[in-house]
């Protein structure tokens, strides 16, 4: 899939126009870190998302929310490009990432990764030792040297409020680790490489509810240097931490807006009744 | 209904008992008849057999020494050349490639492993043989002839040629596996490796490699018990000569390929007792190899967690 698709994209740039579109002008929010225009997604032949437009607010936590296969996650996974490791999956239309479409096939997908974070479902910790998962994304990006490297470590330990759980066993395994743990290593792991963006898909949806509060305080305190987009089916956890919220219903972004006003005055039908709890 | 799954639980684990026993009873079985076949040549040559590099069935002197050599050495050139190679394969097979290659490069893989030992043996010798013979091995003397494993005549029929039809008989084998085991790697978790700004290559490296090493080892090992014990093709190649050689060119001789050759012209008692104790002998290496293995594992298990 990989060597394929570099060749195509070598062959794109090659040919690509070079005229460079006007970034397009904020629809939701002021100074969004993200614009998604006219978004469309297919697995296939199957369509998934339909005409996706969003603002994310930088330095906000977003909150994606909505029933199963409504494409909450779908919709996040273009932003890094993560949907190309698939052959069959494909995305039309345009995300901005501070006014630079990162669907041209001229962006560097590896910086692009770099720059947004992403957190899954499940902990996904490498089966190697704690210190090793956090230096993981350094060693790949940057050449640092032994102290440098421990610093940055420790730092992004201590920015996922992991550090004091596990400064005495660095070097063991992360397997080791309780489930919230591992999902906070994980955060570390994705803070070290200095995104702008974090995106977390369903992040507590796998962990019990004290790491989960562990979690969403961790979130609250992250936003301060980092645009946030999470995705959700915990209703009460996108009230709680987020500052925007979109709600999604078949592949569409049904309503838009600050939190309070999508949890106290929804505008929609559909999204009042997801928000109640009459279906999904 | 409730009685009659908990008879067929029953019978279940019975039935599995009784087959897992049956594999230990056969291992120990076959340990006991070898030590008991091979003690008359214990008694002749005591230790003496497994250092000794005469075989001389005129004088009854045997030494298992040369045998021994040659299966160590044509397994581990089997191995150093197929392991890469099958890493590769599979990798393709299970990352890389688009389907209109992965399929017919599978089949292909496949179709090797079918091949029977025998052929493999009569295209070493009549096609393969000569051509190493021919281009291979001079080639090979002109750019590493200074070292000693390269010196030497250029027969073509020797260590090198077994070892590398060796290779290719365990590479189906184990790139087959190996395919198997990068195909249980969890998608979330590449994922998480190119989430972070990985290429393909660090990806592998870095996260499939390690989360799959285990079923890697596995791989490897089946190829290492088929080259150990592989007779047929050896035979055919590797000239059947009991001499100790450090030049990878000369010919010589492997455990298997001396019973094969020498067992019907086996007619005194110690002669046949020195063949059964170098079965034995093929034996025990195989244990050693297993547990050191498994050795290594644990340690390495220990030092980057034991996976999910």
């Amino acid at each position: 899939m990989n060597w394929t698709q570099s060749l195509r994209q070598r062959f794109n740039s090659r040919n690509a126009t070079r005229e460079r579109a006007e970034p397009p002008r904020p629809l939701f929010v002021p100074n969004p870190k993200i614009m998604v225009r006219n978004l469309n997604f297919y697995y296939g032949d199957f369509q998934a998302l339909y005409d996706n437009n969003l603002d994310i607010a930088a330095h906000k936590v977003t909150a994606i929310i909505g029933p199963s296969g409504c494409g909450k996650s779908t919709h996040i996974r273009v932003y890094n490009r993560i949907f190309e490791l698939y052959r069959d999956q494909r995305a039309e239309g345009a995300v901005y990432l501070d006014g630079v479409n990162i669907l041209s096939p001229e962006v560097d997908v590896i910086e692009l990764r770099r720059r947004i974070g992403m957190i899954f479902q499940k902990p996904t910790p490498f089966p190697m030792s704690i210190f090793d998962n956090v230096a993981y994304g350094l060693r790949l990006h940057y050449r640092l040297s032994k102290s440098e490297l421990e610093d940055r470590v420790r730092a992004a330990l201590e920015a996922a409020a992991l550090w004091d759980e596990v400064k005495d066993k660095l070097h063991q395994s992360a397997y080791a680790l309780s489930g919230g743990q591992q999902q906070r290593l994980v955060i570390a792991r994705a803070l070290a490489v200095e995104p702008e963006v974090l995106l977390m898909d369903e992040p507590t949806s796998a962990i019990d509810p004290v790491a989960t509060a562990r979690i969403e305080d961790l979130v609250e305190s992250l936003k301060e240097r980092y645009t946030i987009v999470i995705v959700t089916h915990n209703m009460q956890q996108a009230a709680r931490i987020s500052d925007y919220t979109a709600f999604f219903y078949n592949g569409r972004i049904v309503e838009f807006g600050p939190t309070e006003q999508i949890f106290t005055n929804p505008k929609n039908k559909q999204t009042e009744a997801y928000i109640t709890g009459r279906f999904g | 209904m409730r009685r009659r799954f908990f008879l067929g639980d029953r019978l279940l684990l019975l039935l599995s008992t009784t087959a897992a026993l049956l594999v230990l009873l056969l291992i120990a079985g076959i340990f006991v008849v070898l030590v008991g076949h091979s003690r008359l040549a214990f008694q002749h040559l005591g230790l003496r057999f497994f250092v000794q590099h005469i075989w001389n069935p005129v004088t009854g002197e045997f030494g298992a020494l040369p045998s021994l050599y040659g299966t160590l050495v044509t397994t581990l050139i089997a191995l150093v050349l197929a392991v890469p190679l099958s890493l590769a394969v599979a990798l393709l097979l299970a990352e890389l490639a688009p389907p209109w290659l992965a399929t017919p490069v599978s089949l292909a893989v496949e179709l090797l492993a079918a091949i029977p030992s025998i052929i493999y043996g009569m295209w070493g010798l009549y096609v393969f043989a000569p051509y190493m013979a021919h281009h291979v091995e001079p080639w090979l003397q002109r750019t590493l002839g200074f070292l000693p494993l390269f010196q030497g005549p250029t027969h073509g029929i020797g260590f090198l040629t077994a070892g590398i039809i060796l290779a290719l008989m365990i590479l189906p084998f184990m790139s087959a596996v190996m395919r198997e085991v990068f195909q249980m790697v969890p998608a979330v978790v590449k994922e998480a490796g190119y989430g972070i700004g990985a290429t393909t290559w660090e990806v592998t490296r870095g996260v499939i490699l390690r989360y799959g090493i285990r079923g890697l080892l596995g791989a490897v090992f089946l190829g290492l018990g088929r080259a150990l014990g592989e007779t047929m093709a050896v035979t055919f190649v590797i000239g059947n000569e009991h001499r100790l050689s450090l030049s990878l060119f000369s010919p010589g001789t492997s455990i298997t390929s001396t019973l094969a050759n020498e067992f019907t012209e086996a007619s005194e008692p110690v002669y046949l007792s020195a063949l059964i104790e170098l079965g034995l002998l093929l034996f025990l290496v195989s244990l050693v190899i297993q547990v050191l293995a498994l050795l290594w594992l644990k340690r390495m298990e220990r030092r980057m967690g034991a996976g999910p």
